[in-house]
C-alpha cells in the first residue's frame, strides 16, 4: 500500500490556554476520502487550517505529502485545493477573473489559467456567468466557484471545510455529484461537515471529533455497527407521559433513550420490539421504526446538549 | 391563540396610503430621527466631533497661516476685510454643504443598497418621504451643531465683524437643507457606488472656485457666470454678507436659489421614491 | 522521515517541492497582478481624478490664490519664484500621500474582512510577506502615473523652473510610499471598524496637508507648531521637491534628512506590516 499523503500525531493547537484541537492522529491514504465530523467548535476549522499549511501547530507532527508544513508552506499549498467554511473569492473581480487570478498564484501561465478556467467553469456549471459579478451569483454558484477555483492547481489533495453548509437541497446535490465526480478520478478528499448523510454519502472513513479530540474513527457502515444497533424505534406517548412509559419499557432492546419528546428504543430488530411493546398494552401516538444512521453514532458521542 | 379578529387600530391612521402624497408620507418622520439618535449612541463619539475640526483645520492653516502672506482681500460689497474673515464664512458654508451631502449620498446610498435600512422601515406605516425626511432633519441637526461650533471658533478669533453674524446659523441651515434634499434627489437615482465619484468630481471644483479662497474678480466675466450659476457660491456669498455686516437686498436672491432647490430636490426624491418603493 | 524515501513519498515530495518554486520567486508579483486587475474596474474614475485634481488644485492655488500673493508680496515673493512655483512641488507630494492613503486603508483592511482574499492568496503558496509586497507594488502602481501626470499639468501651467523639476516625481512618489506603509502597519492591525479610517484621514491626512509648509512656509507658523512639519513626511518631501523644482536653498544636512526620515518610515512600515499580516494569516 501507498504511504499515507496526510499524517498526523498528536496535532495540537493552542489558543493561548485553550487547546482547540487536543492532540488528534490520524492519517490519509492517497485517493481517500476522509472526512471529519463533529460539532460546532470541535475543532474541525482549526485541524483543515493546519493541513492546509497556514497555521502552525503548537505540538505534534504533520507531514502532507511528506513534508513538513511548518518549513514547506508554500510548497505543500501548491500541491492542496482549499475550500474554506467562508467563501472568500474576491468580490471585485467576476467570475472568471476569479478563477484566473487564483491560477496565476500557482505560478501558472496567463495561457494554462484560462484553458483550466473554462474548463472549470464548465465543470462548475457556471459557464454562462463567466462574467457575472460575484456579488450576484447565489450561495450555491459561490461555492460551486470556490470549488472550481480550489481545483485551478489540479490538487493532490482537496480541504473541503463544511462545503455544503447553508445551501439548498438542489444546491448541495448538485456539488456532491462534483466531488463524487473528483473521487473517481483519484483526487484525495479531506473534508469537515455536520451533515451526516453528506458523510454518509462522500466519506471512505472519518473521524468524530468533539471538543478537540477524537471520539471514534472508521468506515461509516462500521461507526453506526460499533456505536449503534442496526435500527431504531422512535414511540412517542405524548411529552407529560414519556417519562412514566419510559420506566415501564426498561429492558426493551438494547439501549434506551428518553427525550423530552419521545423515546428511542436501540434494537437490532425493531419490529419486533414494536410488538412487545404493543404486547405490554401501551399504545404510542406515532411510532417509527428506521435504520440507524451516523446521526445516531454523532449524537450518541457529542451528546444532545447544544454547543454554541 | 384565543382568536384571529384584528386588532382594533390603536389611533385612527392619519391619512390613507393610495395616492398622491398620503402614500409617501405618514407624517412621521420624527421617529426616523428619533431612530438616528439611538444608532448615534452606540457610534464612536470621536468620529461625530472630528467632522467639527475639518474646517476649523483649515480656518487655522490658510485663514491664519497664509493670511498672513495674503493681508486683506476685498469681498465682493468692495469691502476690505482680512484674510481669515474672508474665507471662514466660505468655510462655514463648504462644511454645511459636505456634511449634508456626505449624509444624503453616501450614507443614505449605504443604508439603501446595503443596510437594507429602508426597507425594514417601509414595513411599518412610515411612507419613503417619512424617510427621507427624517434623514434630511437628523443631517441638518448634525450641521447645526458643527456651524454653532465653528461659528464660536469665528467669534473668539474675531472673524465675526457685525451683530448679523448670528443669522449665519440659520442661513448654513438653509444650505445644508437645499444640498441635502438636492443630495437625496440624486441618490435615489443612483445604482452603483462607483457613481458616486460623479458627485465628488463636481464638488471639488465647485469648492476651490466658488470664492472660497479668493474673489472671482480673478476670473474672466464667462467664467464668474458659470460659478454664480452653481449653488455653493449663493451659500459663500449670503454667510459671507452676514457674518462680514454686508447686508444687500441682493441676499433675498441667494436665499430664494436655496429655496427653490430644495423644492426642486423634494419633488424629485418624492417621485422617485415613489417609483422605487411603491409601483 | 522514513517514507520520503519511498519512491511514491519522494515522487510527491519532489512535486511539491517544485510547485513551490515560482510562487516562491514570483508571488508578490502574482499579487500585484490581482491587485491591478481589481483596479481595472474604476479605471475611469482614477483617469478622471488624475486629469482632473491637478488642473483644479493649480489653477485655484496657483493662479486664483496666487493672484492674491503675488499682489501683496510681489511677484517673486518666495525665493525669488512665484507663489505658483511655490505651491506645485507641494500639491504633487499631497497628490502622492494622498492616493497612497486611500490605497493602505479600506483595501487593506478589506483584504482582512469584507473581501477576505488576503486567506484566498494564503490558502494558495504565496506568504504574508508576498501578500504584503505585492498590495505595496500595486500602490506604487497608483502613485506613478498620477504623479508623473500631475507633473505634466505643472509644466503646462509653467510651474517648474528647473531642469531637475522631474525628479520631484520620484521624491513625491516615495514621500506618498513613506506615509502609505505608515499607515497599512497600522489598518493591517484593525479588526472591528469603528471609524478609524475617518479618524486616519480627519486628524492625520488633513492636517498634514494643511501644516506642512504646504501652502505658506512653516516659518510662518509659531514656533511650538512647528513640529509638525518635521515630524509629517509631507513637509521633508515638499522641502525635497522645492530644492529641486526651483532651486530652494538649503543646507545639505537638510536635504539628507528629507531622504533619510522618510527612508526610514518606510523600513519602519514595511517590516511591520509584514509582521503583522503574516501573525494574523497564521490564525
Ligand atoms: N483564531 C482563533 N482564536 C481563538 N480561538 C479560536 C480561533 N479559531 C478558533 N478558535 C476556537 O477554537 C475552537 C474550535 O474552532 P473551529 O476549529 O472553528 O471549530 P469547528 O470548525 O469545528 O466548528 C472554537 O472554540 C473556537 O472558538
Ligand atoms: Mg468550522
Amino acid at each position: 500500500m501507498s504511504p499515507p499523503v496526510i499524517t498526523a500525531k498528536s496535532l495540537t493547537k493552542k489558543y493561548k490556554e485553550f487547546a482547540a484541537v487536543d492532540g488528534i492522529s490520524f492519517e490519509v491514504a492517497p485517493g481517500e476520502s476522509f472526512g471529519l465530523l463533529g460539532p460546532n467548535g470541535a475543532g474541525k476549522s482549526t485541524t483543515m487550517r493546519m493541513v492546509g499549511a497556514v497555521s502552525t501547530r503548537t505540538s505534534g507532527d504533520l507531514s502532507i505529502l511528506g513534508l513538513d508544513p511548518n518549513e514547506h508552506g508554500p510548497e505543500v499549498r501548491s500541491q492542496l485545493g482549499v475550500v474554506p467554511q467562508q467563501d472568500n473569492l474576491d468580490m471585485e473581480l467576476r467570475v472568471r477573473d476569479n478563477l484566473i487570478v487564483y491560477g496565476r498564484y500557482f505560478g501558472l501561465s496567463h495561457a494554462q489559467c484560462g484553458r483550466k478556467a473554462d474548463e472549470l467553469l464548465e465543470f462548475a456549471q457556471l459557464t454562462d456567468r463567466a462574467k457575472a459579478k460575484v456579488d450576484d451569483l447565489s450561495g450555491g454558484m459561490k461555492r460551486r466557484l470556490t470549488i472550481a477555483r480550489s481545483l485551478m492547481n489540479d490538487p493532490r489533495i482537496l480541504l473541503l471545510d463544511e462545503p455544503t453548509t447553508g445551501l439548498d437541497p438542489q444546491a448541495r446535490h448538485i456539488l456532491w455529484d462534483r466531488l463524487f465526480r473528483l473521487k473517481e478520478q483519484g483526487t484525495t478528499l479531506v473534508l469537515t461537515t455536520h451533515y451526516m448523510d453528506e458523510a454518509e454519502q462522500l466519506c471512505d472513513r472519518l473521524v468524530v471529533v468533539d471538543k478537540g479530540r477524537i471520539m471514534a474513527e472508521g468506515a461509516p457502515a462500521d461507526l453506526i455497527k460499533q456505536y449503534s444497533t442496526r435500527e431504531v424505534v422512535e414511540v412517542r406517548f405524548g411529552s407529560d407521559r414519556n417519562a412514566d412509559v419510559a420506566r415501564r419499557l426498561a429492558g426493551v432492546g438494547e439501549r434506551l433513550e428518553v427525550l423530552p419528546d419521545r423515546i428511542l428504543i436501540y434494537s437490532e430488530d425493531g419490529d419486533a420490539e414494536l410488538a412487545l411493546i404493543a404486547e405490554m398494552g401501551l399504545e404510542p401516538i406515532t411510532s417509527l421504526v428506521r435504520r440507524s444512521s451516523l446521526e445516531d453514532v454523532f449524537l450518541r458521542l457529542t451528546g444532545r446538549s447544544l454547543i454554541e | 391563540m384565543t382568536s384571529t379578529r384584528a386588532l382594533a387600530p390603536t389611533r385612527p391612521l392619519a391619512k390613507p396610503r393610495s395616492g398622491g402624497i398620503g402614500a409617501l408620507y405618514a407624517g412621521n418622520a420624527r421617529s426616523v430621527v428619533a431612530r438616528g439618535l439611538l444608532a448615534t449612541r452606540s457610534t464612536n463619539y470621536l468620529i461625530v466631533l472630528s467632522g467639527f475640526f475639518e474646517p476649523v483645520f483649515y480656518l487655522l492653516s490658510m485663514g491664519l497661516g497664509l493670511g498672513a502672506l495674503v493681508g486683506n482681500v476685498a469681498t465682493s460689497t468692495g469691502q476690505q476685510v482680512p484674510y481669515a474673515a474672508f474665507i471662514a464664512p466660505a468655510l462655514l458654508a463648504v462644511s454645511a454643504m459636505n456634511g449634508a451631502i456626505y449624509d444624503s449620498t453616501w450614507n443614505v446610498f449605504f443604508k439603501m443598497q446595503y443596510a437594507k435600512l429602508y426597507e425594514g422601515m417601509l414595513t411599518t406605516s412610515l411612507g419613503p418621504l417619512d424617510v427621507a425626511l427624517g434623514e434630511i432633519l437628523l443631517a441638518l441637526l448634525r450641521g447645526a451643531l458643527y456651524a454653532g461650533g465653528f461659528m464660536i471658533v469665528m467669534q473668539v478669533l474675531g472673524l465675526n465683524l457685525a451683530w448679523t453674524a448670528f443669522l449665519a446659523l440659520p442661513a448654513v441651515l438653509l444650505i445644508a437643507f437645499g444640498f441635502a434634499s438636492l443630495g437625496m434627489a440624486i441618490t435615489s437615482y443612483l445604482k452603483t457606488f462607483q457613481q458616486m465619484d460623479w458627485i465628488t468630481f463636481v464638488m471639488l471644483p465647485m469648492f476651490l472656485f466658488s470664492a472660497t479662497f479668493y474673489p472671482l474678480s480673478v476670473y474672466p466675466t464667462a467664467i464668474q457666470w458659470v460659478i454664480q450659476a452653481l449653488p455653493l457660491w449663493h451659500g459663500v456669498e449670503l454667510v459671507r454678507g452676514l457674518t462680514t455686516g454686508a447686508l444687500s437686498v441682493a441676499m433675498l436672491w441667494h436665499v430664494l436659489y436655496y429655496v427653490v432647490m430644495i423644492a426642486i430636490g423634494l419633488v424629485f426624491t418624492t417621485r422617485r421614491l415613489r417609483a422605487l418603493f411603491l409601483d | 522521515m522514513t517514507a520520503v524515501t519511498e519512491p511514491f513519498a519522494a515522487e510527491a515530495a519532489g512535486r511539491a517541492l517544485a510547485g513551490g518554486v515560482k510562487p516562491r520567486r514570483y508571488g508578490s508579483w502574482y499579487v500585484a497582478e490581482h491587485r491591478i486587475r481589481g483596479m481595472r474596474s474604476y479605471l475611469k474614475t482614477l483617469l478622471v481624478t488624475s486629469v482632473g485634481n491637478p488642473l483644479v488644485y493649480l489653477f485655484a492655488l496657483g493662479v486664483g490664490l496666487a493672484s492674491l500673493i503675488d499682489k501683496n508680496l510681489g511677484p517673486n515673493g518666495f525665493n525669488g519664484v512665484s507663489y505658483l512655483a511655490f505651491v506645485a512641488p507641494a500639491l504633487l507630494a499631497t497628490a502622492a500621500v494622498t492616493v497612497a492613503a486611500e490605497e493602505c486603508t479600506y483595501p487593506i483592511m478589506m483584504g482582512f474582512k469584507w473581501n477576505p482574499i488576503f486567506f484566498g492568496m494564503n490558502a494558495a503558496p504565496i506568504t504574508g510577506n508576498q501578500i504584503v509586497n505585492g498590495v505595496f507594488i500595486s500602490v506604487l502602481v497608483r502613485i506613478i502615473p498620477t504623479c508623473v501626470i500631475y507633473f505634466l499639468v505643472m509644466l503646462l501651467f509653467g510651474a517648474v523652473p528647473s531642469p531637475w523639476g522631474a525628479l520631484t516625481i520620484l521624491v513625491a512618489t516615495f514621500t506618498g510610499l513613506s506615509v502609505g506603509l505608515v499607515i497599512a502597519a497600522y489598518t493591517s492591525r484593525i479588526v472591528d471598524d469603528k471609524g478609524q479610517m475617518a479618524m486616519i484621514m480627519r486628524f492625520g491626512i488633513t492636517p498634514m496637508f494643511l501644516f506642512s509648509g504646504t501652502f505658506f512656509p512653516l516659518s510662518q507658523m509659531p514656533i511650538f507648531l512647528q513640529w509638525i512639519g518635521w515630524i509629517s513626511p509631507l513637509w521633508h518631501g515638499t522641502q525635497l521637491g522645492r530644492v529641486l523644482s526651483y532651486g530652494a536653498v538649503e543646507p545639505a544636512w537638510l536635504s539628507a534628512l528629507h531622504v533619510l526620515y522618510p527612508a526610514a518610515l518606510c523600513v519602519w512600515g514595511w517590516t511591520t506590516t509584514q509582521r503583522v499580516v503574516t501573525r494574523r494569516l497564521n490564525k
